[in-house]
């Protein structure tokens, strides 16, 4: 087999409690792809018995951590991972309370997808706003909504369309590029990976079957030419002395051997010479390859500079609006400095100003307020001691994002989505 | 036309390169921890690839618990030499002589606890501020929630409560005086996705890994492979046995697999069909059902 002839992979989040069923959910996708190895079972089994239990809790194979375990809650951003023979998949498994939405946007961050759960019998649930505006504010491409416990309300059809109706009139409201709707029973397995034979009405495809085929190849940014210098390669030794390669993942857009670019901050041209890894050449850069780049011209750059294609510039500015996740239990005030990472950047920053606060719960913009605490939502304004070369977050996932360090503790304390 | 997308392993390669360039960039004297494993050496042939046609700019370390497979040491002696790196052994006989740590004794002794003094030790002795090391997320469950960049305070240990969020590939390697990293650049790989990585790259590997007869010991249902190391207990018998091994630790905790796969291809046929994890040989890992996350804490890998 050679490295190109395997299966794309597709990276999914899923947020929620024990209540919805989100980790009985994501036991029954390994248990019915058969991802879940005989020991793991073991495994549970027993400790489902030690604690009373007269079933097999397929929560305990993901809830890890001892505190998790004994509290019965999902704590931190769990990954796990199964196969079919069409794709491999990543699942970012976060908590779905309030408190913990910083895990949830951490899960949504690297995510393709996002499931979101709905219980059937309960509707439409503050959480599932929460959930719904991370999914949209972090830009998932792709949202399935799986409207759950379908088997305690008789499979019925008209409790199903009531949901969806009432969720799309809401999700009308976020940008969420393509939805799709499973009524599914995750503890049953009714459309979770088998079709179901108790809702002869839903003709739609199953959960495992969307999740197989969702198209995700566009999912990248492939027109606007992005290369961010990871660092710069010298070998210095006699083959290879005048080599010097610039090293980095392409963050958008296709690069080719010829193609002119323009180096940011310094504005010099040249034209790609090469593009490689490991020695062998590549015809065709897109992100998110990690290659190595070599130019025709001898030119002074380094780690933090960007490459981009002269008629097609990101925004080059030291004052970016950002919307930001706060992540740390010590609040944010307004002109407070912190150190930011944006690409291969990095440099101090001020904040300035805090315009508002979004309450995840009703979407309404809350302003004036001075300070921000854990788990917000902000807008801000923020002055950078160097120039940054950025597109827009809903342009480019990679180079309209940030996080924000604070230099006392070293602790990251924002993620940040450049408007 | 062209097609736009990577493969799966293509895009688990772009990242682990990019991780491990990153850590090149933000730290002053990374290391690559290096155990003779297939991880490992995926890890090796991904630096190698990374800084083409540089030399890897980081030394493996070895952990030498005294109680290797002699094949791993010939095979690791063999790659440093062809990568041109430097090897750093760290010796857990060498932390017993100086009293630092004292041997378990029984039936089921083994220097694996013992491993993490020796370690944190060499990390100390030639100022390691990032050791890279193979492990993955879908191991074991405690990995699962392990970071790409995994913050150690300057005890080396590990709080899985206090990790830092990671965001995107935004890494953040910023710590104090006296605090390292330990970074997984391959934490998103499954076994699955080692070996048909291997098989696609060529990669060589130690002897082990394929079918051969040995002779072994089964005990509480572990195939160990008889040693210097491995005390009979009354009743156990020495059986000839085919086997082969999943994961390359030590002798005496290292459980073999009756198998018949001999090369790549037969091996992947066998870890699509397998029903137990690759660690559920490991005898380190029975010892409790946190066992690896109590380890983590303390600045095993």
């Amino acid at each position: 087999m050679s490295i190109q002839e395997t299966n794309q992979l597709l990276r999914f989040t899923t947020a929620g409690s024990v209540d919805d069923g989100k980790s009985t959910l994501i036991g029954r996708l390994l248990y019915d792809s058969k991802s879940i190895f005989e020991d793991q079972i073991e495994a549970v089994k027993t400790s489902s018995e030690k604690k009373g239990f007269d079933y097999v809790d397929l929560s305990l194979l993901t809830d890890g951590l001892k505190s998790e375990r004994e509290q019965g809650i999902t704590i931190d951003v769990a990954y796990r991972y199964f196969a079919t023979p069409k794709r491999k998949f990543i699942i970012a498994d976060t908590p779905g309370h309030i408190q913990y939405t910083r895990n949830m946007v951490t899960g949504a961050s690297t995510a393709n997808l996002a499931i979101i759960l709905i219980d059937a019998r309960k509707g439409l649930l503050e959480q599932t706003f929460r959930h719904s505006f991370i999914a949209s504010l972090l830009k998932i491409p792709h949202v399935i909504v799986c409207v759950n416990k379908m088997d305690l309300v008789d499979y019925d059809e008209e409790v199903y369309q009531k949901i969806i109706k009432s969720y799309k009139d809401f999700a009308s409201k976020m940008e969420i590029k393509d939805i799709h709707f499973v009524p599914i029973s995750a503890l049953n397995g009714d459309n979770v990976v088998d079709r179901s034979t108790n809702m002869k009405w839903y003709e739609g495809p199953t959960l495992l079957y969307l999740l197989e085929n969702v198209h995700i190849a566009s999912d990248f940014n492939h027109i606007d030419c992005r290369f961010p210098v990871q660092m710069v390669i010298r070998p210095h030794t006699h083959e290879h002395q005048d080599f010097r390669g610039y090293a980095g993942r392409i963050e958008g857009g296709i690069f080719k051997p010829g193609d002119e670019v323009k180096v940011l901050p310094t504005g010099f041209t040249s034209k790609i010479k090469s593009i490689e890894l490991d020695g062998k050449p590549i015809e065709e850069a897109f992100s998110p390859m990690s290659v190595t780049m070599t130019l025709e011209d001898e030119l002074d750059i380094s780690r933090g500079d960007m490459l981009v294609r002269p008629n097609n510039m990101p925004s080059v500015s030291q004052d970016i609006n950002v919307m930001i996740c706060w992540m740390s239990t010590k609040p944010l005030a307004g002109r407070t400095k912190l150190l930011l990472k944006h690409t291969t950047q990095e440099c101090q920053v001020m904040v300035k100003e805090i315009l508002y606060r979004v309450n995840v719960n009703t979407l309404h913009r809350e302003e004036g307020v001075e300070q921000i605490g854990m788990n917000d939502i902000a807008r801000i304004s923020i002055r950078s001691s160097k120039p940054l070369f950025f597109d827009s977050y809903r342009k480019n996932r990679q180079t309209g994002s940030i996080i924000l360090i604070d230099p006392n503790t070293n602790e990251t304390v924002a993620a940040g989505m450049v408007i | 036309m062209t097609q736009y997308y990577l493969s799966h392993l293509e895009e688990l390669e772009a990242e682990a390169i990019f991780v491990i360039r990153e850590v090149v960039s933000q730290f002053e004297k990374p290391a690559l921890l290096f155990s003779g494993g297939k991880d490992s050496i995926v890890l090796a042939h991904l630096s190698r690839k990374a800084f083409y046609p540089s030399r890897i700019p980081f030394p493996l370390i070895h952990i030498d618990t005294g109680h290797n497979f002699p094949e791993t040491i010939a095979f690791r002696d063999e790659l440093v030499k062809e990568l041109g790196v430097q090897l750093i052994v760290g010796s857990v006989q060498k932390s017993i002589d100086d009293g630092k740590v004292r041997e378990e004794t029984g039936a089921n002794a083994s220097r694996n606890a013992l491993q993490t003094v020796t370690l944190l030790d060499t990390l100390e002795e030639y100022k390691i501020d990032a050791a890279m090391g193979g492990a993955r997320r879908d191991e074991e469950k405690a990995r699962a929630k392990e970071r790409f960049f995994s913050h150690r305070d300057e005890f080396g240990q590990w709080d899985p409560k206090n990790q830092r969020p990671e965001l995107w590939n935004l890494f953040n390697g910023k710590k104090h005086m006296g605090e390292h990293f330990r970074v997984f650049p391959i934490s998103n790989w499954t076994e699955m996705d080692v070996w048909q990585y291997i098989q696609s790259q060529d990669i060589a590997l130690p002897s082990l890994y394929f079918s051969h007869q040995r002779d072994c010991v089964v005990r509480d249902g572990v195939i160990l492979a008889k040693s210097d190391f491995v005390q009979l207990k009354p009743n156990e018998e020495i059986k000839n046995l085919t086997v082969r091994y999943r994961t390359c630790g030590d002798m005496p905790i290292t459980g073999a697999v009756e198998s018949e796969a001999d090369d790549l291809d037969k091996i992947i046929a066998e870890v699509a069909t397998t029903r137990t994890t690759e660690r559920g040989t490991r005898a380190d890992d029975k010892r409790g059902e946190t066992a690896m996350e109590d380890r983590k804490k303390s600045g095993y890998f």
